[in-house]
């Protein structure tokens, strides 16, 4: 048991050692700043490999520039929801931020599957070119996510599984919202499952990971050493 | 500050050491972390904490707000960004002992023991205090009548001395022999400790 003179012990100890620090911009202005940065590193992969004027038709059609905005939405209020979350004062509300443009999404590719039927590669071959946009989703993520929780991981969260959440729902949208500029077909049932399960993996990766991207002293101090480190 | 004043009113001030510590004020950032501690105790003592762990909160929170404390925007109040370092912290110290009380069991039957036999006192206190109303019943009646008065019930020798009908004088003698005995009778040399 710690007693009172520990603690102004502690006090005097954190203060000697007491160095300027510079204050995190807001929420928001980082979400912008990372924003750009990804948006600076992919514009030419993108606009090399990419079929622009393919997607450009494509998103003529309502209903797959619904999807696509959806898609980019949903990244956007998940990106802003985990910049958020990752501050202490600020409410675990924002978590619900990015779940109406996920339904949006959900709704408009269902939507799309119902003209388009079950897809697939035929008898032999059921996830056809669905493999690959799985695993295009998945490994676009990694570089984003690895970009995302090195600047999250600036503010020491201190309940990390809502950032991490949030933050793996923003890569993996981004990632999927990217794949339209390389995916020059309408969702399938078994695209919209396969870039759910891509989704879902990338959460479940990232919630596992979590300790190492946002680092374990955030959330437990006195795994990182106790008092005795600053008496 | 006035320590009377409501954490509400102080928080201004309170943002504005803490502007000051983040840009490597010692001094202001000692105020605040002084200032703030009797709220971050009331706090971490909310919902029946047991007050052995208060301190540990307190502590945990204090480390948390140092690591944390480029977090703070100066735009925005003090008090919510604190409690909500505090509330964590309660959450993680109830999952500590949570994590503690599955695995640890504490025995009571357990006592310590040590070499120095002086160090075992508090623990044998109980089978000591049997053997000393053993001794005082081998003290003469008027020895026994003096120590217990003036060293076990503690009143004062004019006190004691109107109770039992001695004089102050007859009743020092007393308890001064009463002691002398006693020790001849734990066969302790140094007698300090009967003083």
């Amino acid at each position: 048991m710690n007693d009172e003179r520990d603690t102004s012990d502690l006090v005097s100890a954190l203060a000697a050692r007491l160095t300027p620090v510079r204050r995190l911009r807001p929420p928001a202005l980082r979400a912008l700043g990372w924003l750009a940065l990804v948006a600076a590193l992919a514009a030419w992969p993108v606009a090399h490999y990419s079929n622009v004027p393919v997607f450009l038709a494509r998103i003529a059609v309502p209903r797959v520039a619904v999807e696509c905005a959806a898609t980019l939405l949903t990244a956007l209020a998940a990106l802003l929801a985990a910049f958020e979350l990752s501050l202490p004062d600020r409410s675990r509300r924002w978590a619900l931020l990015p779940l109406a443009p996920l339904a949006l999404w959900i709704a408009a590719s269902g939507y799309g599957c119902l003209a388009n039927g079950l897809g697939g590669g035929g008898p032999g071959d059921l996830l056809g070119e669905s493999r690959r946009c799985f695993m295009f989703i998945v490994m676009a993520s990694v570089p984003l996510a690895a970009l995302l929780f090195w600047a999250l991981r600036r503010a020491r969260p201190l309940a990390p599984l809502p950032v991490a959440l949030t933050g793996a729902l923003a890569v993996a949208a981004l990632a999927a919202f990217v794949l339209q500029f390389f995916h020059p077909f309408d969702v399938t049932v078994i695209d919209l499952a396969l870039h759910l399960a891509a989704i879902a993996t990338v959460m479940l990766a990232v919630t596992v990971l979590r300790p190492m991207l946002l680092g374990r002293e955030a959330a437990a101090p006195w795994a990182a050493g106790r008092y005795s480190a600053w008496l | 500050m006035d320590p009377g004043t409501p954490a509400e009113d102080r928080d201004p001030q309170w943002s504005e050491w803490m502007r000051a510590a983040q840009d490597g004020d010692a001094a202001a950032y000692e105020r605040l972390l002084r200032d703030i501690l009797p709220l971050v105790r009331a706090l971490a003592r909310r919902d029946g904490a047991r007050p052995a762990d208060v301190e540990d909160v307190a502590q945990d929170v204090l480390l948390t707000v140092h690591r944390v404390r480029h977090t703070y925007d100066p735009a925005r109040p003090f008090r919510p960004w604190l409690a909500a370092i505090v509330a964590r912290r309660r959450i993680d110290a109830l999952r500590r002992r949570s994590r503690i009380g599955r695995f640890e069991v504490a025995d009571d039957a357990a006592h310590e023991t040590f070499a120095d036999p002086g160090a075992n006192q508090e623990l044998e206190g109980v089978r000591a205090g049997t053997e000393l109303g053993e001794l005082l019943r081998a003290l003469p009646p008027r020895q026994r009548a003096a120590l217990e008065a003036v060293k076990v019930r503690e009143l004062t020798l004019a006190e004691a001395a109107a109770e039992s009908g001695q004089t102050v004088g007859a009743l020092k003698v007393n308890v001064h022999r009463a002691l002398k005995t006693l020790r001849r009778l734990m066969g302790t040399t140094d007698g300090r400790d009967l003083d």
